[in-house]
């Protein structure tokens, strides 16, 4: 390399020579020098392509040697490998999740090729960064309490797990602000026993009263207040776009090859039984994932061992790609994965004379939550629509009305210097909501031999993430959930239609 | 044999001080280049797994260490009480610490020795706990749990004391009455609206904490949110500065016009 560059040195050096000498002529003697002697432009030409050949060449040099990426065959780099053996469909915080605990339990360094597939690298949709970024332990489950207790102690030590040699720290930018639950007369008793499982399970968090509340609080109304809890430890909020890339770049760090492209079909063997009542039941076994570039008819058909569905809000679609669903009605195949998109909506509000640092995530009987954002006096809120007025899922637009009608009245009542607001912005995201109990599926499907499930969290995916995808991991590698035990969560329950509710009053 | 591995030593040591304190110069400092051990450090760490492999043991190896000092000391809680092993746990960190109703402190010197006359107050609670400059982390507090009547806390210049360490507090809700938590390098905003739970502070000091942006707008919600405690907030450049986009939005105008 250095010899490349004494040449280049020593032939800058002569250019310049040759041009100092022309440059010094007798003035008036110029044009004439320039119209009759052709010889000094064209040596001035022969040392620039002189060097652009010279580079050339060293590039030929570079790519003719061993090492280099040059091949006869013009191949779309783009495209993911060929074979891989673990899948994940989804490159949200929860699919990255998967991948970098499957690479971190890995016993053999490289022994596990893992692929990711996210087929919108802009993430213009992806739940994920339109998230509010709220962790509670505020659930009435004893697994989701647990799932979220212990995505908080991984976010505490989020450096130990998620450094990179020579990069900057992770900063999640947590606000260690917690979680508070309203309750009114009729669902005080659901609240307090909540409570006592919330407290058996470990989690940091205290019954308030009304006066308390107030003493506590002083601009909250607590006219129809029966109760509060409020949670005092590993509770808050953080910021969900630095997680997935700390997840991201730790995980392409050991290895793990991202691809940007969309899963359109999956080739499957079929291996057909009769059960005890005679009927045949199809066990599918997928062989690969066809992986269909963006914007392009090209696609790769990646053959693998394992493919695990976190697409979130899409994942029903890629469900059934594989025919889960499109059975007899009365038959396994015949029930659906129960995961379809809701469009939910959050709006930013400035205002001036509105609750200080303390406020907390506060979330009110009627479904309206609100949180502190920045130290501006600006605020996040939003709710949760009926069922009956779900919006349109085709687009993200937002919908202003929803908050004139739905939303501020109900803040206004809570936090009277609320009625004095602005909205600034507003957004819209998908929910990966669960239809049947709005709780996540976590495992496989009875019926595809080698698919796992990591979706349908109805708008706690983010703050379950990190356990969530230490779970999958075990379940793929140890063949068992070893740290948490969340088999309540799989399959089981969607087919035996015994839905495992959230009693949270929200 | 033994002289490059002095060589390399010398150099980790060296650069380990500069990843455990973690300021990353590539983006801060673009004018000044780091020091040349340092430079080829990362050289190194680029073109061979094993001092990638090295270095990231060194850090490890660090963070194990500080998690070794702060485990648990359940050994002594079960033979001689949790007052006691509460107080020898500080003394091993050199700390110190004063019981209720004592008027003396507790002191390890600067080689860790101290003298064991603790022992003697089996049952007095402790009252003032002094952990300035110690490695004393969150898990180190699931030592000081107990300690229902904890007046003051002093964690000036601690290291490991984060947002999660300031959340846990909350557990001396009732008692904690005076808080120092000055210089120290990880508390951010985030940490310091978990301070809302002591209702019964009433000295507060929290001077010269690098990771806070805008210091005034944070000492003011801070009083706003603890009107009962007064706040020492020193270190801190209150002084009003011309942004640097404010500079480039003048440039672009006077460049249209």
């Amino acid at each position: 390399m250095s010899t490349w560059r004494r040449l280049r040195a020593s032939l800058r050096a002569a250019e310049g020579l040759i041009r100092s000498r022309r440059q010094a002529p007798i003035p008036g003697h110029e044009t004439w020098c320039r119209s009759l002697s052709t010889g000094g432009s064209l040596r001035n030409d022969f040392f620039k392509d002189l060097e652009a050949q010279l580079s050339a060449m060293r590039k030929k040099a570079r790519d003719a040697l061993p090492g280099s990426s040059w091949s006869p065959l013009e191949l779309n780099p783009n495209l993911p490998p060929e074979r891989a053996d673990i899948v994940v469909v989804g490159g949200g915080v929860m699919g990255w999740s998967v991948a970098y605990w499957l690479k971190q339990k890995e016993r053999i360094p490289g022994g596990l090729k893992v692929v990711v597939v996210e087929k919108d690298p802009m993430y213009s949709q992806a739940s994920t960064v339109l998230s509010a970024g709220g962790i509670r332990q505020q659930f009435s489950l004893p697994e989701n309490i647990h799932l979220s207790l212990a995505s908080a102690d991984f976010m505490r030590n989020i450096n130990e797990h998620l450094d990179v040699l020579n990069e900057e720290p992770v900063d999640l930018q947590f606000n260690q602000s917690g979680y508070l639950f309203l309750a009114s007369e009729k669902v005080a008793h659901i609240m307090e026993e909540n409570y006592s499982t919330q407290r058996q399970a470990g989690a940091k968090v205290s019954l308030l009263s009304p006066a308390q509340l107030k003493d506590r609080f002083p601009w909250i109304n607590t006219d129809d207040v029966a109760l509060a809890s409020y949670g005092l430890e590993n509770e808050g909020w953080f910021d969900p776009w630095t997680l997935l890339n700390a997840f991201r770049r730790k995980a392409m760090s050991m290895g793990v090859i991202q691809c940007c492209g969309e899963v359109t079909d999956f080739k499957y063997t079929v291996n057909v039984m009769t059960n005890l009542a005679g009927d045949h039941v199809d066990f599918r076994r997928i062989k690969s994932v066809r992986v269909q570039m963006p914007n392009s008819l090209e696609y790769q058909p990646v053959e693998c061992a394992i493919v695990v569905n976190a697409a979130g809000a899409f994942s029903g679609k890629v469900a059934g790609m594989l025919g889960i669903g499109s059975g007899p009605k009365d038959s396994l195949a015949g029930i659906a994965l129960p995961v379809e998109p809701r469009k939910r909506f959050i709006y930013v509000v400035h205002c001036p004379d509105g609750p200080g640092l303390d406020t907390p995530f506060l979330i009110d009987y009627s479904g309206v939550y609100f949180r502190r954002e920045g130290l501006g006096g600006n605020y996040i809120a939003g709710a949760s629509p009926e069922e009956a007025e779900e919006p349109d899922v085709s687009n993200l637009e937002v919908d202003h009305q929803f908050f004139e009608e739905k939303i501020w009245p109900s803040m206004a009542h809570r936090v009277p210097a609320f009625e004095k607001l602005k909205v600034t912005s507003a957004w819209a995201g998908f929910y990966d909501y669960n239809t049947f109990d709005q709780n996540g599926i976590i495992g496989m499907h009875p019926l595809i031999n080698n698919m796992y499930f990591a979706t349908g969290f109805s708008g706690h995916g983010l703050q379950h993430s990190p356990a969530v995808g230490r779970a999958v991991a075990e379940l793929i590698l140890d063949g068992n959930f070893k740290t948490l035990d969340l088999s309540r969560l799989g399959f089981g329950r969607i087919l035996a239609q015994e839905p495992m509710m959230e009693r949270n009053i929200v | 044999m033994s002289a490059p591995l002095t060589f390399l030593q010398r150099y980790f040591r060296r650069s380990a001080l500069l990843l455990v304190a973690r300021r990353p110069w590539s983006s801060s400092s673009q004018s000044s280049l780091p020091p040349f051990h340092t430079r080829l450090l990362l050289y190194l760490t680029q073109r061979f797994y094993d001092v990638e492999m090295l270095l990231s043991w060194r850090s490890k190896l660090k963070r194990r260490g500080v998690q070794k000092k702060n485990a648990y000391y359940s050994y002594t809680e079960r033979f001689y009480g949790s007052n006691l092993a509460t107080a020898y746990f500080i003394l091993n960190l050199k700390g110190g610490f004063r019981y209720a109703g004592q008027p003396d402190w507790f002191r390890a010197d600067r080689k860790g020795r101290f003298s064991w006359d603790f022992m003697n107050h089996k049952d007095t609670p402790i009252e003032d706990v002094d952990m300035s400059y110690t490695v004393f982390n969150y898990t180190g507090l699931n030592n000081l749990e107990g300690q229902q009547s904890l007046r003051t806390l002093s964690l000036r210049g601690c290291p490991e004391v984060d947002d999660w360490f300031l959340a846990r507090l909350h557990m001396f809700q009732d008692s904690l009455e005076e808080l120092d938590i000055s210089h120290c390098p990880r508390i951010t905003t985030g940490g310091l609206a978990a301070l809302r739970n002591l209702k019964g502070l009433k000295r507060l000091d929290m001077s010269s904490l690098p990771r806070i942006s805008t210091p005034g707008l944070v000492i003011i919600l801070l009083e706003e949110m603890l009107p009962q405690c007064k706040i020492t907030a020193t270190g801190y450049d209150h002084s009003l500065r011309e942004e640097g986009g404010e500079e480039e939005q003048k440039n672009h105008l006077q460049g249209q016009r």
